[in-house]
C-alpha cells in the first residue's frame, strides 16, 4: 500500500529524515516509536504533504502513485489520512460543514454523487457512536474551545467519516487520559479491516496496549534503527530509549 | 474645484430651500472657506480625496428620470422593501419611496418640511452637529444641499418592525454623477429601529456620493444601523454616519464595504449620556484597486459607558484598506470601558493595510484596549483543511468566510444578514 524508500527531508536547513525505509501492506498496523526529536512527527507531516518540509531524496509510493508529487488535498482524496497531533482550532467554520465538505470533495474525486443532507446525517450518526462524540460538539466551530480529548476524538471521528485506506495517527495518545485513550483506541480498532492500514506514531507504549500493532519500528536520529513485533514496544517501555542509543553507539565505536 | 454645474445647482436648491436656506448658505460659505482636504491633512493622509471631486461632475438639484420600474427592480426582497426610502442623485424622492409602517410608529418626510413644521426646533438643534467633528469642505458641501434630504423618526416607545432601508440611486448613464444625500434620524425614547443604507449606480459612468447621515437616539432607544457598499469599481464615496446618544441608550453600527474606487467612511459615536453602550463593527473585502478608508470616532463624555469596536479587512490585489480609530475619553467619563480591534488579512502581493489607533484619554479611571493585526491566512489552518481533501481555493474561501462571519453575525436583522452573507459568499466563491 505504502512503500517508502530512503526518504530524506529537511525543514529549513535542518536535516531531519535521513533515509527512511518502510513497507506497509493492507490490513497491517505499524507503530513508529522513538525519543523526542527523532523525526516521528516529521515523517507524518511529510507523508501528509505539509509544505514547510522539503523532501530532499527518496521515494514514497502510495497505491501505485508517487505520493510525494501529490498536493496534500489529493493525497487525502486518494485515501491518506493524518490524525493531527495538534488539531487546529478554526473559529467560524462549523465542524459539521467542514466534514460534509471534506466527504463530498472525496466523493467527487471518486466520481460519486455528493451525499444529500439526510444521507450525510445518517452516516454521521453511525460514526458518532464509534468515538462517543455528541451532536452539540459537532455544531460548534471546528475544534474551537474543545478539550484535548475532544479534539482527538474529533480527529478519529473525521477518520471514520472519510474511511481512509491508510491512516497516520500522529501522537494521538498525547494529552489523553486513560478513558479518552480507550475511547479513541476502540474507535480505531473498529475501523481496522483487511483492506486498510494504520501507521501509529507514538512516544509511549501505552497506546499500543489498546491498538495492537503488527510491526514496531524505532526511529532515532532520522532513521529506523530497529524493527520488530509488538514485543519490541514492551522492551522499549521497560528499558527506555537509552538502551537503543547505547547499542547504536557501541556499534559505531 | 471649478464646477459651474455645482454652482448653479446650489443656486437652484437654495432658491427653494425655505427654512433651510440659512443653513445651506452657511455651509456653502464654509465649503468655500475650508475647501477640500489635501493629503497633508492628517485625517486624509491615505486618501487622495481631491481627485474624486472632479470639475466635470454632473450635479443636479432634483432627481432625474429613473422610472419607478427601474427603482423597484433594485428593491431587496421581503421586509427590506416595506419601508423603502429612495434617493436619486442625492435627492429624496417621496413618490418613489414607500413606507408601510404606520405613522404612529414611523415618520418620514422631506427635511425641508421638517425644518418648517413642529419639528423645526429639533432640526435646528441637531442638523449639522457632525460638523463639530468634521470641519472640512466635504461635510460643508453636503450641508449646502441639505434641502434635498429626508427626516426620519421612530416614535416614542414604538418598535419599527421592518427595517428602514435607504436606497441611494446614482444615475451615471451620461456622465460622472455627483450625489449628496442628507439624512436626519430621530429615535425617540424607548423606540427601536433598524436602518440599512445601500447604494446602487445605474449606468456605466463614474459616480461620487457625498453623504451625511445624523442619527439621534434618546433614552432607552435601540438603533441598529447597517451600511452596505457594493456599488462597483467606478463608484466613489465619502460618507459620515454621525450617531448621537442623547440619553442612556444602545446604538450599534455595522459598515460593510465590498467594492468601490475610493471609499471613505466616517463613523462617529457621540456618547453623551452615562451608562450607555455602543458597538461598531466593520468589514472591508477589497480587490482590484479599491481604496477603503474607515475613520471612526468614539467620544465618551459621561461615566460608565461601554464602547466596543471591531473592524476586519480582507485586502486583495492592489487594494488598500485604511483604519483609523479615534477614542476620546473626556474628563467626566470615569469608568469608561472602550475596546477597539482591527484585523487584516493581506492576500495580494501589492495589497496594503494601514491601521492606526488614536486614544485621547482625559479621565483617570478607565479601561481602554486596542489592538491591530496585519497578516496572512493561517498556514496551519489551511493545511488542516487541505489534509482532509479540501482543495486549496475552497479551503481559502472557507477560512476567509470564517474570518468575515464574525462581523456578519453582528447584523441583528436576519434578512439583512442573509443578503450581506450572500454578497460576501459570492465574492469569496464560498458555498456550504
Amino acid at each position: 500500500m505504502l512503500k517508502i524508500e530512503n526518504l530524506q527531508a529537511r525543514i529549513e536547513e535542518k536535516e531531519i529524515l535521513k533515509g527512511i525505509n518502510l513497507d506497509i501492506k493492507p490490513g497491517e498496523v505499524h507503530a513508529i516509536m522513538g525519543p523526542n526529536g527523532s523525526g516521528k512527527s516529521t515523517l507524518a507531516s511529510v507523508l501528509a504533504g505539509r509544505e514547510a518540509y522539503e523532501v530532499t531524496g527518496g521515494s514514497a509510493d502510495f497505491l501505485g502513485k508517487d505520493l510525494l508529487e501529490m498536493a496534500p488535498e489529493d493525497r487525502a482524496k486518494e485515501g491518506l489520512f493524518l490524525a493531527f497531533q495538534y488539531p487546529v482550532e478554526i473559529p467560524g467554520v462549523s465542524t459539521t460543514n467542514f466534514i460534509k465538505t471534506a466527504v463530498n470533495e472525496k466523493r467527487k474525486y471518486q466520481g460519486l454523487e455528493p451525499l444529500d443532507a439526510a444521507q450525510f446525517l445518517k452516516t454521521m450518526k453511525e460514526k458518532m457512536q464509534l468515538v462517543q462524540i455528541n451532536q452539540s460538539l459537532l455544531s460548534r466551530s471546528l475544534n474551537e474551545g474543545f478539550s484535548g480529548g475532544e479534539k482527538k476524538r474529533n480527529e478519529i471521528f473525521q477518520m471514520a467519516m472519510l474511511e481512509p485506506k491508510l491512516a497516520i495517527l500522529d501522537e494521538t495518545d498525547s494529552g489523553l487520559d486513560i478513558d479518552a485513550l480507550r475511547i479513541v483506541a476502540n474507535g480505531v480498532n473498529q475501523l481496522r479491516s483487511k483492506d486498510n492500514a494504520f501507521l501509529v506514531v507514538t512516544h509511549y507504549q501505552r497506546l499500543l496496549d489498546y491498538i495492537v500493532p503488527d510491526f514496531v519500528h524505532v526511529l532515532y536520529n532520522g532513521k529506523i534503527v530497529r524493527s520488530g513485533t509488538k514485543e519490541l514496544a514492551l522492551e522499549l517501555e521497560e528499558k527506555g530509549y537509552d538502551f537503543i542509543k547505547a547499542e547504536l553507539e557501541a556499534a559505531t565505536v | 474645484m471649478e464646477n459651474n454645474m455645482l454652482n448653479s445647482a446650489f443656486q437652484t436648491i437654495q432658491a427653494e430651500a425655505g427654512h433651510l436656506s440659512s443653513f445651506q448658505q452657511q455651509n456653502w460659505s464654509s465649503f468655500d472657506q475650508w475647501g477640500l482636504p489635501a493629503l497633508k491633512h492628517e485625517e486624509w493622509k491615505y486618501t487622495r480625496i481631491r481627485t474624486v471631486f472632479r470639475d466635470d461632475m454632473q450635479v443636479v438639484a432634483e432627481g432625474t428620470g429613473l422610472t419607478p420600474a427601474i427603482i423597484q427592480q433594485h428593491f431587496l426582497p421581503g421586509e427590506l422593501s416595506k419601508n423603502a426610502i429612495v434617493f436619486v442623485n442625492g435627492m429624496y424622492q417621496p413618490s418613489l419611496s414607500r413606507v408601510s409602517a404606520p405613522s404612529t410608529e414611523l415618520v418620514v418626510k422631506a427635511l425641508s418640511a421638517a425644518a418648517g413644521d413642529e419639528d423645526a426646533a429639533f432640526v435646528k438643534q441637531h442638523l449639522g452637529h457632525s460638523q463639530q467633528y468634521h470641519r472640512d469642505g466635504i461635510n460643508a458641501l453636503n450641508g449646502a444641499f441639505a434641502a434635498g434630504g429626508v427626516f426620519i423618526r421612530a416614535k416614542k416607545g414604538k418598535q419599527v418592525q421592518d427595517p428602514v432601508v435607504i436606497y441611494h440611486f446614482s444615475d451615471a448613464q451620461s456622465g460622472f454623477r455627483f450625489s449628496q444625500p442628507r439624512i436626519l434620524v430621530h429615535a425617540e425614547a424607548a423606540s427601536e429601529m433598524q436602518v440599512l443604507e445601500t447604494y446602487i449606480k445605474i449606468g456605466n459612468e463614474e459616480s461620487l456620493t457625498n453623504e451625511v447621515i445624523e442619527l439621534c437616539a434618546e433614552t432607552d432607544a435601540h438603533v441598529h444601523y447597517v451600511k452596505l457598499q457594493n456599488e462597483g469599481t467606478r463608484s466613489n464615496h465619502t460618507g459620515t454616519t454621525h450617531i448621537r446618544q442623547l440619553g442612556r441608550c444602545n446604538t450599534h453600527a455595522v459598515t460593510i464595504t465590498l467594492s468601490g474606487n475610493v471609499v471613505r467612511n466616517n463613523l462617529n459615536m457621540i456618547m453623551e449620556a452615562a451608562n450607555s453602550e455602543s458597538h461598531m463593527y466593520g468589514l472591508y473585502l477589497l480587490n482590484g484597486k479599491t481604496l477603503a478608508d474607515n475613520h471612526t470616532i468614539v467620544d465618551n463624555q459621561m461615566p460608565n459607558c461601554l464602547s466596543n469596536e471591531l473592524y476586519k479587512g480582507i485586502v486583495d490585489d492592489q487594494s488598500t484598506g485604511v483604519f483609523n480609530g479615534k477614542i476620546f475619553v473626556r474628563q467626566d467619563a470615569q469608568k469608561t470601558n472602550a475596546y477597539q480591534s482591527n484585523k487584516n488579512i493581506l492576500i495580494g502581493e501589492q495589497a496594503s493595510a494601514n491601521t492606526k489607533p488614536q486614544l485621547e484619554i482625559f479621565a483617570d479611571d478607565v479601561k481602554c484596549s486596542h489592538g491591530c493585526t496585519v497578516g496572512k491566512l493561517d498556514e496551519n489552518a489551511l493545511f488542516y483543511l487541505k489534509a482532509r481533501g479540501i482543495p486549496d481555493d475552497k479551503a481559502k474561501a472557507l477560512l476567509l468566510h470564517a474570518f468575515a462571519v464574525d462581523i456578519l453575525d453582528q447584523i441583528k436583522n436576519e434578512s439583512i444578514r442573509a443578503y450581506a452573507d450572500q454578497l460576501i459568499s459570492a465574492r469569496l466563491s464560498y458555498s456550504e
